[in-house]
């Protein structure tokens, strides 16, 4: 186990640098990084020119990226358009995301997987075809057309919440935009579980369970729902990484200081140090999460063993 | 059945931005080929067995969903070819006079922001829709299968370098990347958006041709081949890739809607396509501030964009459950 999950920090290093770089290289093409920094206005020649050297973008592409990667592992984000740090930026910033993204996986597993557990007892039945249909036509629409009537509806119309969310994003705040981020991977984690189930259904362990006479709800929850939740497990996992990236729309639409926000800001303001920090943390956060997931197989199954 | 073929170690689902790519495999699991005189069919009306092809037609003719979704997306075409063909007025001809009106004789949608006919302009960006969608779909099919299929075909360091790239791509959110990559853009054409959804797409085709290659490549009638002396080319062509390109086309098919949606989010975030192109997303993105005074300006294209992507995603299920018959 311990060896396990050394060799695959290891192999962690490569993806690792070569996202940061392809992210690098991206930011670069995305324009002048000086330019943001003079307001609306442009910047006169000399004073580009000083602000070139003093951020090292004088110096070749390579050894910017060497640099920057140098300080993100110190800890140094650099400072974003308007002064602040970026450390700081990310410290209010991602735990509203955090929160939101724990509002959105909550939703896609007592939803998603009860709903996947019901049709997937109920193959073939209207409850089946009803959900069936109803995940389909949640995929189809995009995030941010049900965000957007969603606030319409709960928020305008009808008054149940506030249209956007406050500066502090309190949980409660953040119930109907972790729907709406949720809405498409919850889709899919009910269509998951469901032909999970029903595949395993059949398997003979759960005809022994219920041969020797355990009750229904063991067999469903021990026998049968353990065994079929680990492509479930394994895309939740990996939609960690996607959520919070993802969130960018959501974020968007309720108004909410998260790190869709900073990125967006970021991106407008063509402020490189906000995006390229930003954008390391998600992809750390997305590989650690896949480790985890990984590790969490041999929680589910006892056959998966780690050397 | 072997378990290699989806990557060494526990495999990582290939989640993420692109969302619905994932439907195909992760769903029925491993997408193995179909035996080819499946038991109940028998063999076809000529005497013959049935390939898995005909096996998957004659499954989908006679499949409600799959007839639906061809009807709606055949109805798509045709419009993105002749939208002169149901709407005859300008797109671009507006009238500020008119701007946020509801509907009225002749002009059953009603008014956006601009005066223009919201009827009009739906049915014209149908076109930019589809292409963006049909056009982002074969790049990423021919571009993933022919990288994956090689990788897997060839194995050993190639295969290895494709896989960590393909890890590297997942890292990054979609939505994301494209923020920052079409930011700088300023075409009014949709080739930008097209050649993004390229770059960032083919990793998940690759990673599906890969599984697919390396599953076909150990069956009994390539090694047979191979022992009659077939040429590595031959093998590839003849042998191997007709044999693991259903799992590729299930996947392709279901991207085709997602691309749609990814253009229209992209547009909304003020990055995808630019106006005067007629699209979905860039009138729902314009919409949307008035949604309170004026919904219908955003429903409508908003129904449109998400009735096609419906048809694509249900089109695409359809070929599945006819190409994996284990999920019967």
């Amino acid at each position: 186990m311990g060896r396990y999950v050394i060799r695959r920090l290891l192999q962690m290093i490569p993806v690792f640098a070569g996202a940061t770089l392809l992210i690098f290289l991206m930011v670069n093409v995305m324009g002048d990084p000086v330019a943001g920094l003079c307001g609306e206005r442009r910047c006169d020649p000399a004073t580009a020119a000083r602000l070139r050297a003093e951020f090292g973008l004088d110096r070749p592409l390579w050894q910017q990226y060497l640099t920057s990667m140098g300080n993100v592992v110190t800890g140094d984000f650099g400072t974003a358009f308007n002064g602040q740090p970026v450390v700081e930026l990310m410290a209010d910033a991602f735990p509203v995301t955090i929160r939101l993204t724990l509002v959105a996986i909550f939703f896609e597993i007592v939803i998603g997987v009860g709903l996947g557990m019901l049709t997937g007892l109920r193959r073939g039945r209207p409850v089946d075809t009803g959900v069936l249909l109803a995940t389909l036509v949640v995929i189809a629409v995009p995030t941010f057309v049900t965000g957007l009537l969603l606030q319409l509806l709960l928020g305008v119309k009808w008054g149940w919440i506030r249209p956007s969310v406050s500066a502090e994003a309190p949980l409660d705040e953040l119930i109907v935009p972790g729907l709406v981020l949720a809405a498409v991977s919850l889709a899919y984690v009910t269509r998951l579980t469901r032909t999970s189930i029903a595949e395993n259904r059949r398997a003979d362990y759960v005809r022994t369970a219920i041969a020797k006479g355990l009750p229904r709800r063991r067999v469903m929850t021990r026998h049968l729902l353990r065994n079929s939740l680990i492509p479930v497990v394994t895309f939740i996992g990996a939609d960690i990484g996607a959520l919070m990236g993802g969130a960018i729309v959501t974020e968007r639409i309720f108004n909410i200081h998260g790190v869709g926000y900073q990125l967006y800001q970021g991106i407008l303001r063509q402020s490189t140090q906000t995006v390229v920090g930003f954008v390391t943390v998600l992809v750390l956060v997305f590989l650690l999460v896949n480790l985890l997931v990984d590790l969490l197989y041999a929680v589910l199954d006892p056959r998966i063993r780690y050397a | 059945m072997p378990e290699a073929p989806y990557g060494d170690g526990p495999a990582i689902a290939p989640a993420g931005g692109g969302g619905a790519m994932d439907l195909a495999t992760a769903e029925g699991g491993t997408l193995e080929q179909a035996p080819a005189p499946a038991g109940p069919s028998g063999p076809g009306p000529a005497g013959r067995p049935r390939s898995l092809w005909s096996d998957a037609w004659h499954d989908l003719r006679r499949n409600p969903v799959f007839v639906v979704a061809a009807l709606v997306i055949l109805f798509l075409f045709a419009i993105s070819v002749w939208p002169q063909l149901i709407a005859p007025g300008n797109p671009l001809d507006c009238d500020l006079a008119r701007a946020q009106q509801g509907s009225r004789a002749g002009h059953p949608f009603g008014f956006d922001g601009q005066g223009c006919d919201v009827y009009t302009r739906t049915v014209h960006g149908a076109r930019t829709s589809v292409t963006v969608g049909v056009c982002a779909t074969l790049g990423v099919a021919l571009l993933g299968s022919a990288l994956g299929g090689f990788a897997g075909f060839l194995g050993g360091v190639p295969d290895a370098l494709l896989s960590r790239l393909t890890d590297v791509f997942f890292a990054i959110p979609v939505v994301l990347g494209g923020l920052v990559l079409l930011s700088v853009v300023t075409s009014d054409t949709v080739w930008p958006v097209i050649g993004f959804m390229l770059l960032l797409g083919w990793p998940q085709v690759s990673r599906i041709a890969r599984g697919s290659v390396i599953a076909a490549k150990q069956n009994d009638y390539v090694q047979a081949a191979r022992a009659l002396g077939a040429s590595p080319a031959r093998l590839l062509l003849k042998h191997v890739m007709p044999n693991a390109v259903a799992p590729v086309i299930v996947v392709a098919t279901i991207a085709l809607g997602t691309y749609v949606s990814l253009e229209a989010t992209l547009s909304y975030l003020g990055v995808g396509l630019r106006p005067p192109t007629v699209s979905w997303g860039i009138d729902i993105s314009a919409a949307s501030p008035y949604i309170r005074n004026a919904p219908h300006m955003l429903l409508w294209p908003a129904g449109a964009l998400a009735v096609t992507v419906l048809a694509f995603i249900m089109l695409g299920d359809a070929v599945r459950d006819a190409l994996d018959p284990k999920l019967r």
